[in-house]
């Protein structure tokens, strides 16, 4: 039971003590990092700065030997002056915030559930995880078929008897029908979250609080609550990052449709880059929003810095 | 991991309440489980017992839709040479993860070089940036070198994936190696190499199994890089599913047949590695 976050490492005193080693001069220190740093550095920057460089050609594959006009701002013109954009940017908001908030909720539910003495208690833990191991791609096929299909779906034929047995949630509810199936896929991560939070959290404390006629809410709230505070702004940040460039499940259950009901941003690079061949449109598209991810990221960084800073999570 | 002692909170509840709660935790449970179990369920269906909209719950179950999907039957290209594509690249990427991360992870917690942190940052940053940003000048970079649906294009990008995180992971179980006993096999004469070899690996072995299971568990599952960039030769495991997209005729057992062989892996690598899961999910922030 080892579910405390990790605490200040003894690394920050380290170097002081151990630059006398034989050896260990600054640049051998370093070798073992240069390959992976190399490696990222290739696979990762390359084609950010390409995307940049890029996003200021007008450059269609479907017409290779067209000049490219560089530099221009065409792209950006023409994608302050489209909607479809601005709907998919609108789009990843709420396909983002609303299954990363009820993730959490149900997440934290299910851990509080699940925290108490329970019979088969580590059978249900292991069933939990599941919607978040399987593979998106299958999941999204099986909801889309077998679950919430107008007619074959079971989801249909459970609702029957209150009178909804013949709903088109895909074709109808489609926001709802993502939201669904992203909340379903991320409330374990978060049940993990919660878990490990609610399991560092002291039980001497807890018996004080309810030797002293504290009630079971109260307890929650001020106790249980401020203890799982640091792993739910984990669970928030991590569950974000992934959410907001959900993919698999919008291809497969919705195609970002009907209409334009489900396309986010990541759906809708895809279309331009993709099905329109226009690499510069959705080179521009890609720098609008890895720099608005750097703005957000900057700044939900700053909030919860202390959860990846290696010191500090001690104090909380 | 699993505490079962029963807390002062549980021994005051009187037994109703905790009946009632008990029942809503397997209640629940089951629920965020059921659609895991309908699809292996329904992959031990004959089509005419799956293609219903009276769904049958007591039905002769027969492997004859799994052995179809292995077989490769079904009208589709087979699954066995998409899941040897997906096992090719994922157990290579993972080997090349671990390769670079060992090193890396090293040089950020035993000895440390003295930007560490900056250096930690660098590696988690390229998390938070979409993957958008990049595939454009992957498709046409791959396309320039002709590795195009190439099972080698895939290796590299999930290394790039999962680097960071097997690098944040590895420093976390790093970390945990008592100083004193590195001290001691290098009082013994031991260089850097054996060191490494003969103390530390032995004692983060758990930490590096864990972290191969969770490089595993992502690379498997990838879907955005492997439908832009392979299409046959290259292509994984969720490729070969998304031909269900357009169905011809009845398919629903013989779909969830091979979604669940799909998914198989993973589940169990995910169920046997779960004590290590929450850490490798948030890059060893949480033990």
């Amino acid at each position: 039971m080892v579910n405390v976050i990790d605490s200040a490492p003894p690394v920050p005193k380290a170097p002081a003590k151990r630059a006398g080693q034989p050896g260990a001069g600054p640049w051998i220190r370093r070798v073992p990092l240069v390959p992976a740093l190399v490696f990222m550095f290739v696979v990762t920057q390359i084609p950010f700065v390409l995307t940049l460089w890029y996003s200021f050609q007008k450059y269609n594959l479907n017409f290779p030997t067209a000049p490219r006009d560089f530099p221009t701002f065409y792209n950006y013109r023409q994608i302050f002056g489209d909607h479809v954009f601005r709907i998919a940017a609108l789009n990843t908001v709420i396909l983002t915030a609303v299954p990363v908030i009820c993730a959490v909720v149900f997440g934290v539910g299910i851990a509080l559930l699940l925290n108490r003495y329970v019979f088969g208690r580590g059978f249900l833990r292991t069933l939990i995880i599941s919607p978040f191991l399987v593979m998106p791609t299958a999941a999204a096929l099986v909801w889309k078929f077998t679950i919430l299909d107008t007619t074959f779906g079971i989801l249909n034929f459970f609702l029957r008897p209150i009178g909804l047995g013949s709903e088109n949630w895909i074709g109808q509810h489609s926001q709802i029908t993502i939201i669904a199936f992203l909340t379903w896929m991320w409330t374990p991560f978060m049940v993990l979250l919660a878990l490990a939070g609610l399991q560092s959290q002291g039980e001497d404390l807890l018996e004080a609080a309810r030797v002293d006629g504290a009630g079971s809410w109260s307890i929650f709230r001020s106790l249980t609550l401020p203890q799982l505070r640091p792993y739910i702004e984990l669970g928030v940040l991590l569950g974000s990052i992934y959410i907001v460039q959900a993919f698999d499940g919008i291809y497969i259950i919705t195609a970002g449709g009907p209409s334009t009901d489900t396309t986010n941003l990541p759906y809708y690079i895809y279309e331009v880059a993709f099905q329109a061949y226009d690499i510069g449109r959705a080179s521009a598209m890609a720098v609008i929003v890895v720099i608005a991810t750097i703005l957000i990221a900057t700044g939900a960084l700053r909030a919860v810095s202390s959860l990846f800073s290696t010191e500090g999570m001690q104090g909380r | 991991m699993s505490r079962q002692t029963r807390t002062l909170a549980d021994r005051q509840a009187k037994p109703v309440t905790r009946l009632v709660l008990g029942l809503a935790t397997w209640i629940v449970v089951l629920i965020f489980f059921f659609p895991v179990l309908w699809m292996a369920l329904t992959g031990l269906k004959t089509e005419p017992d799956a293609d219903t909209s009276t769904p049958h719950f007591i039905f002769k179950p027969t492997f004859a839709e799994y052995a179809s999907v292995w077989k490769g039957a079904g009208g589709l290209n087979s699954l066995p040479s998409y899941l040897e594509h997906s096992v090719v690249i994922t157990v290579l990427s993972t080997l090349v993860v671990l390769l670079l991360a060992l090193p890396a992870a090293y040089a950020l917690s035993i000895r440390p070089v003295t930007k560490w942190r900056d250096v930690l940052f660098f590696f988690i940053s390229t998390k938070m940036l979409p993957i958008v940003g990049a595939i454009i000048p992957l498709y046409v970079i791959a396309r320039d070198l002709h590795v195009l649906d190439h099972q080698r294009l895939l290796v590299v990008l999930y290394t790039g994936m999962n680097l960071p995180i097997a690098v944040w992971m590895l420093r976390s179980f790093l970390l945990e190696v008592p100083p004193a006993v590195i001290e001691a096999a290098r009082v013994d004469g031991a260089g850097v190499l054996r060191q490494m070899r003969s103390v530390i690996l032995p004692i983060i072995s758990p930490g590096v199994a864990a972290t191969a299971l969770i490089c595993f568990i992502f690379a498997w599952n990838e879907f955005f890089l492997a439908v832009n960039l392979t299409t046959v030769n290259g292509a994984t495991v969720p490729i070969y599913l998304v031909g269900f997209v357009q169905p011809e005729g009845p398919f629903l057992a013989h779909l969830s047949a091979a979604a669940t062989v799909a998914c198989l892996p993973v589940l169990l690598a995910g169920w046997a590695a779960q004590d290590k899961l929450v850490r490798g999910l948030s890059m060893g922030a949480v033990k």
